[in-house]
């Protein structure tokens, strides 16, 4: 059943060399001109500044959004455009503003799980885990060891949902109709598991602090393995279809370098980060977590940082994923899926920092208690904010049709940004 | 209150059911110290106030992770120090809060369950302020995988801290946040522009004592319709559990 990951030899021999790439099709012409040592990925930029000089074209402002379908909700960019080229980009964020962060001030503690769930609505499960986590270690209990497993699991199938969903789409985004519908299909599976697990598609609420609301049903177990052999057949699809297409190749190589001090500067965390190289993954490098420490799993990261690396490393993430619930299934133990917990729940004085890996990155509680049956305040930090903070920086300089490949490739819920 | 119907009819009638999910006392060992800092962040602590002296007001572990708390006009010197020392090149968040406890929904002696009622008096958190207003952030290292958290008082007449944005890049929006929620300026933020809110809104939404508009158009119809806590029985359970 766990069989190895079908990658790529030559994605899989740069990935572990740190090799970077040059543009598709640019190389050709790198050789002929020795007068200027110039980055032979810059040269159709050249061009282009050339006729920019040459025919002196003002600048447009062009509003992309906040309505437009690559932001996935309600993200407007305002976006200062000379011919082609962006000279300057604005995100203005808040048009779904729910204010979380006042909210849970007047919510109990089981209450706020409620509203987690839609911080980050491909990935709700996993929003709860830090929360209620939060909670049960300023309270100082554990939440039995199949309770942990299950919540590992689900987590994991939250990822693997939230990725097919991006690796169908970012086809999309670059003009590629087919894949978008492969990736609702294959979802499909994974959520009928949460469901059938949980009751609920989207927001399943299903954490409890100390535990779980149920167990597993009948025969979940069996469909979860039948299932994950989907994903497996998924990801090669994708890996043949979108990851190994010329033309998405072109439409994706150096576009979008995230160099990685920057990235970490500005807070991108995830995927998006590991595919700038940068070998940080909180489930195995943070505080132990859930059932991480008891797994074997592997980190993926990419040289390039650019969109197609954010593509591959999501890509093999996704079987990673698959992998992890596999083994996490054999291991599943026995036993409670609950601790015991008072009635009321109040949480002692205190305050804590959790942080784990979500599918869009680094998520965050920073919880201050003050020993009522509800926070005093709650710190929501949440991965997409971060990642899209570095768009101003860059989108600088990149074609309109590529501003729509970032968008895309950095892969952000407008939920988890505007909180 | 105590003459609650509901809830002891329930505990008649189903006794063991009841008793299982209601057992109280959740005295758990707890492992002996849960904030104690490993090696690593000790070692870390231990160099951060090497480097920032007597700027470092106090310091207190929690859940693993060094609290530190300096002085206010070495706000961007800790950050260089996280950044260049420390190697923490990764900043996590920036935020504010605001110590003052919220004033009171409703009457005094109304039973209001529309939120949690918090202490009345003033506490403050770990490592401490002097004041109302703390920004506290969150930085880590991506290559050791360490971090910590950094708290600084924020005067309250001048309202005003140092601006992380020349140290990380990204310290810009979440500044930003914290100014239009909370009301407290950067010096050497480059646009201290509203991030969420619409330009023209007045006021700190986070600030305690800015009320939840929603409850204050429509009061929480739990004001209304008053379905009281259940209370916790008088006698541990302790036999009940062996029912099941």
């Amino acid at each position: 059943m766990n069989r190895p990951p079908r990658v790529s030899e030559a994605e899989q021999s740069r990935a572990s060399t740190g090799e970077r790439v040059s543009a598709v099709g640019a190389s050709p012409t790198a050789t002929s001109e020795p007068m200027m040592e110039v980055d032979p990925r810059l040269y159709r930029h050249l061009a282009d500044a050339q006729v920019n000089v040459e025919l002196d074209t003002g600048d447009m402002i062009l509003n992309l959004g906040p309505q437009h379908p690559a932001t996935h909700g309600t993200l407007r960019l305002v976006v200062r455009l000379d011919g082609e080229r962006v000279i300057s980009a604005d995100p203005i964020i808040g048009y779904m503003h729910r204010g979380y962060e006042k909210l849970t001030e007047f919510r109990t503690y089981p209450q706020i799980t409620t509203l987690i769930n839609r911080i980050d609505w491909l990935s709700s499960f996993a929003n709860e885990v830090p929360f209620i986590d939060a909670a049960e270690q300023l309270m100082g209990i554990l939440a039995p060891p199949r309770a942990q497993y299950i919540r590992t699991i689900l987590t994991e199938l939250s990822r693997i949902a939230t990725f097919l969903l991006f690796l169908g789409e970012m086809g999309l985004q670059v003009g590629a109709l087919t894949p978008a519908f492969y990736g609702f299909r294959d979802r499909e599976h994974i959520l009928n598991l949460i469901e059938a697990a949980t009751g609920g598609r989207f927001h399943p609420n299903f954490n409890r602090i100390g535990g779980l609301k149920d167990d597993l049903p009948w025969g979940w177990v069996n469909d979860t393995r039948t299932a994950m052999k989907t994903v497996f057949d998924a990801c090669d699809t994708f890996e043949d279809l979108v990851a190994g297409n010329e033309i998405f190749e072109a439409r994706t190589r150096s576009i979008g370098i995230i160099p990685a001090e920057l990235g970490a500067a500005y807070g991108v965390s995830g995927s998006n980060l590991r595919a700038s190289g940068v070998d940080w993954d909180l489930r195995r490098d943070g505080k132990p977590y859930l059932a991480y420490p008891e797994i074997d799993f592997r980190v993926w990261t990419h040289p390039d940082g650019d969109s197609f690396a954010r593509y591959w490393v999501r890509l093999q993430e996704t079987r990673e994923a698959a992998r992890m619930v596999l083994q996490l299934l054999d291991q599943l133990p026995s036993g409670p899926i609950m601790t015991k917990v008072p009635l009321i729940i109040k949480v002692p004085q205190g305050e804590i920092w959790v942080e784990t890996e979500n599918p869009l990155g680094q998520m965050g509680y920073y919880v201050f208690s003050k020993g009522a049956t509800g926070p005093f305040r709650v710190k929501i930090r949440s991965a997409s904010f971060s990642n899209v903070s570095i768009l101003p920086w860059l989108l600088r300089g990149v074609f309109v049709p590529d501003v729509i490949t970032i968008l895309g490739s950095l892969y952000f819920i407008l939920g988890d940004i505007d909180r | 209150m105590s003459d609650v119907p509901g809830t002891e009819l329930d505990s008649t009638d189903d006794a063991s059911a009841d008793e299982v999910t209601t057992a109280t006392d959740v005295e758990v060992e707890e492992p002996p110290d849960p904030h104690a800092l490993d090696e690593e962040h000790a070692q870390l602590l231990t160099r951060l106030e090497g480097e920032l002296g007597d700027a470092v007001l106090d310091t207190e572990p929690r859940f693993g992770d060094p609290v530190v708390r300096v002085r206010r006009d070495s706000w961007r010197r800790a950050a260089e120090v996280a950044r260049d020392v420390l190697e923490c090149d990764y900043l996590s968040f920036i935020s504010g809060i605001d110590w003052q406890p919220a004033p009171k929904e409703g009457d005094e002696d109304s039973s209001d369950t529309s939120s949690p009622v918090q202490p009345q008096e003033v506490s403050y958190g770990a490592a401490g302020s002097d004041g109302r207003f703390q920004v506290f952030a969150h930085v880590q290292s991506t290559a050791h995988h360490w971090g910590l958290t950094l708290k600084v008082d924020v005067d309250e007449t001048g309202m005003l801290a140092e601006s992380w944005v020349p140290v990380y890049a990204g310290a810009d929006w979440h500044e930003r946040e914290c100014w239009e929620m909370f009301g407290i300026s950067f010096d050497g933020h480059p646009a201290l522009r509203h991030l969420y809110l619409p330009s023209a809104f007045e006021g700190h939404p986070l600030r305690k004592d800015f009320p939840l508009l929603s409850r204050v158009v429509k009061p929480w119809p739990g004001l209304v319709d008053v379905e009281a806590m259940p209370e916790e029985p008088e006698e541990p359970a302790s036999t009940a559990e062996d029912t099941e």
